[in-house]
């Protein structure tokens, strides 16, 4: 595969306050590649910087190995899925589709076999006429990315297209966005701070925090191997603890002693260990490797979700079985469920469950929204 | 369900009761008078001589070439103020229309502090304004002093067209910048870079999207200027030396003159003549109206 698009150490800043940090990242051609991460890691701005919206302090864009930085966006082979749509309110649906077609003058009736080769495509075929101010969100939607495919870019950019959609209305989407690339063959760069909807759907995941890139893989390498706290926090939950590298596949944390797979440490080193909620079993308390007492215990549908109190941190543990508040449990945990991390920047700040609440979670993820 | 109907249009009702009557007394009850004054003559007797005297009045006035020609009075003088009140309109959005968009991407605090520079002018009585008018353009006045001082010699603007021109736009100018600005500033810019991704140079974002888009504004302040200026009077007297009397002096004149029935007679005819207009710009406005075609 060749890359179509590059960065290359790109920094941008808005009135001192860094918003990309030297930034690195190759894009392969027919790639889905998603930028994840919180509000305000700088995922829109690498997109506004590919679309030709902004322009980078330092460091190069280069697309199909030509430098594009000074390449206003309408000379970009690039179309973009904005997050709000965007639609022309004053143009009907055949006319928002045509809209790029218009400006490059297009022969009439190869404008409207283009345009109903879209609208088919993306089920709206009838709408024609329709006011796009009298549609569904889920058909704007539509609209703005039978618009952005028209012109036939190389690369379509999607700035959380999916944001404002209803749970059931994004599942369908995200699954036709992924069949739409599939079928054009377009790189499609996708821009979310909803970590499902990123693993479910790329083929490479980015994930961002601070205007840096934390990792980038493909959805199970992010998950199965998150490089630091940060990453293990932000992708999935996560119970990570203070432990110690006794030596190669030799592990020390909470008082315990563990088998693990991973080595390439040195002996004795501190290091962040990441053990995934659902990698837990619960068992009797003679059996188990550490012992805690239950804090909560949440009803999620497919399992429930339960604090357990072990020496004072909080861990998460998903479990089918029923065990009751304040309940004393012992845990077991399988060599392969323990992820070795080296020590970052964003070690102890992660982790740990003491000041968990659902509704909290929720909110924050209303916030990031807004982003600009 | 009934019960909720009942209440809610007493509530129309007494929300929308005070309008109603104040329309009444301010509107329909004024424009009534109008009407029925045109319509009558001194004696209070019906007759619709006012109306034909508008149209064939003649009077003599000498042309360029020395000669005399006889005239339809009010018709050259509605020719006439509507010409002026035409050029004007065009003046005022061919400035307002830029700076209304200026204005409407500028920074919070600036279109503030632009806005209220642009209203300004309005707290003062159009008569004092005018007159400062007077001063500047007079062959003496400031502007030719200035001029003088530069060594870039003379000019001759008060008692011309161009005069009374310059005076209806500064008057006038604030009522077409307000429409344009206030519907410029609800466009999403989204929209803006949208047409630029999708293939615009800046030129087809201002064709594609802005002015289609500002389309109801446009109408709006050609509307709040036009009507105006076609019937604006004192203006042309002071700037325009009694040179080019207009629709609105020539109402001035007989009022003052006396002749109630024919100055009601003559706001009648411009009243109809508006009213047709407006009907007009209310269906380019629908035109315009967001969303496309068929719904």
């Amino acid at each position: 595969m060749d890359k179509i698009i590059e960065l290359k150490n790109i920094t941008k800043s808005y009135d001192r306050q860094v918003v990309l940090d030297d930034i690195s990242l190759d894009i392969y051609d027919n790639e889905f590649i998603t930028l994840l991460g919180p509000s305000g890691c700088g995922k829109t701005t690498t997109l506004r910087l590919i679309g030709g919206f902004e322009t980078p302090d330092s460091g190069e864009i280069l697309f199909g190995g030509q430098r594009i930085n000074d390449v206003p966006p309408h000379k970009r082979n690039v179309n973009t899925v904005f997050q709000r749509y965007a639609l022309f309110p004053h143009l009907n649906v055949f006319e928002n589709v045509a809209f790029p077609l218009r400006e490059r003058k297009t022969p009439r009736e190869e404008i409207d076999q283009r345009v109903e080769e879209m609208l088919s495509m993306v089920a709206l075929k009838g709408f024609e006429h329709r006011a796009v101010t009298s549609l569904s969100g889920g058909q704007q939607q539509r609209v703005a990315i039978a618009r952005a495919l028209v012109g036939r870019p190389k690369v379509l950019l999607l700035d959380e297209p999916l944001a404002a959609l209803d749970l059931k209305l994004r599942k369908d989407m995200q699954q036709e966005l992924k069949n739409i690339q599939k079928a054009t063959g377009i790189t499609f760069i996708f821009v979310t701070h909803d970590q499902e909807e990123a693993l479910s759907m790329s083929d490479t995941v980015v994930v961002m925090s601070e205007g840096r890139i934390q990792q980038i893989g493909t959805g199970q390498d992010v998950y199965n191997e998150p490089k630091n706290a940060f990453v293990a926090d932000f992708i999935g939950e996560s119970n990570i603890v203070d432990g110690v590298m006794l030596k190669d596949k030799l592990v020390s944390f909470s008082g315990h002693t563990f088998d693990c797979v991973d080595g390439g440490f040195e002996p004795n080193e501190p290091v962040d260990v990441v053990v995934r909620p659902e990698d837990v079993d619960i068992v009797s308390v003679d059996k188990g490797m550490l012992r805690g007492v239950v804090t909560s215990v949440t009803f999620m549908g497919v399992h429930y979700e339960v604090i357990v109190d072990i020496g004072g941190f909080k861990w998460m543990i998903q479990t089918t079985d029923f065990v009751d508040v304040d309940e004393r449990i012992g845990l077991y945990i399988e060599p392969d469920a323990i992820h070795i991390m080296k020590k970052s920047e964003y070690s102890g700040l992660y982790g740990d469950y003491a000041s968990f609440s659902n509704e909290f979670d929720e909110l924050s993820d209303a916030e990031s929204e807004e982003e600009a | 369900m009934t019960k909720k109907r009942t209440r809610s249009s007493l509530v129309t009702g007494l929300v929308g009761g005070p309008y109603e009557l104040w329309a009444l007394v301010f509107i329909l009850v004024p424009l009534g008078f109008v009407a029925y004054y045109a319509f009558t003559d001194n004696a209070f007797r019906f007759t619709t001589d006012n109306i034909t005297r508008f149209f064939t009045a003649t009077s003599s006035v000498t042309g360029a070439d020395g000669a005399g020609r006889e005239v339809r009075t009010y018709l050259v003088i509605t020719w006439r103020s509507l010409k002026l009140a035409v050029i004007s309109t065009v003046v005022c959005l061919l400035l307002g229309y830029p700076l209304a968009y200026i204005i409407s991407r500028a920074s919070p605090r600036a279109q503030k502090t632009m806005m209220t520079l642009i209203m300004i002018p309005m707290w003062m009585n159009f008569l004092i304004r005018t007159y400062a008018w007077m001063t500047i353009l007079q062959d003496t006045g400031i502007l030719n002093n200035f001029l003088a001082k530069l060594h870039l010699g003379r000019v001759h603007i008060i008692g011309t067209e161009t005069a009374v021109v310059i005076g209806m736009v500064y008057d006038y100018l604030p009522y077409m910048i307000l429409p344009l600005y206030s519907i410029m500033a609800k466009m999403d810019p989204k929209l803006f870079e949208a047409a630029r991704d999708l293939g615009c140079a800046p030129a087809g974002v201002l064709r594609r999207v802005i002015l289609p888009l500002s389309m109801p504004g446009v109408v709006n302040g050609v509307t709040m200027v036009l009507i105006p200026s076609i019937s604006t009077f004192y203006i042309s007297q002071k700037l325009g030396d009694g040179m080019f009397f207009l629709l609105g002096d020539a109402i001035e004149g007989q009022y003052t003159a006396n002749n109630l029935h024919f100055a009601a007679a003559i706001a009648f005819i411009l009243m109809v003549a508006l009213l047709a207009a407006m009907a007009v710009m209310r269906k380019l406005t629908d035109r315009y109206t967001y969303g496309g075609q068929a719904k």
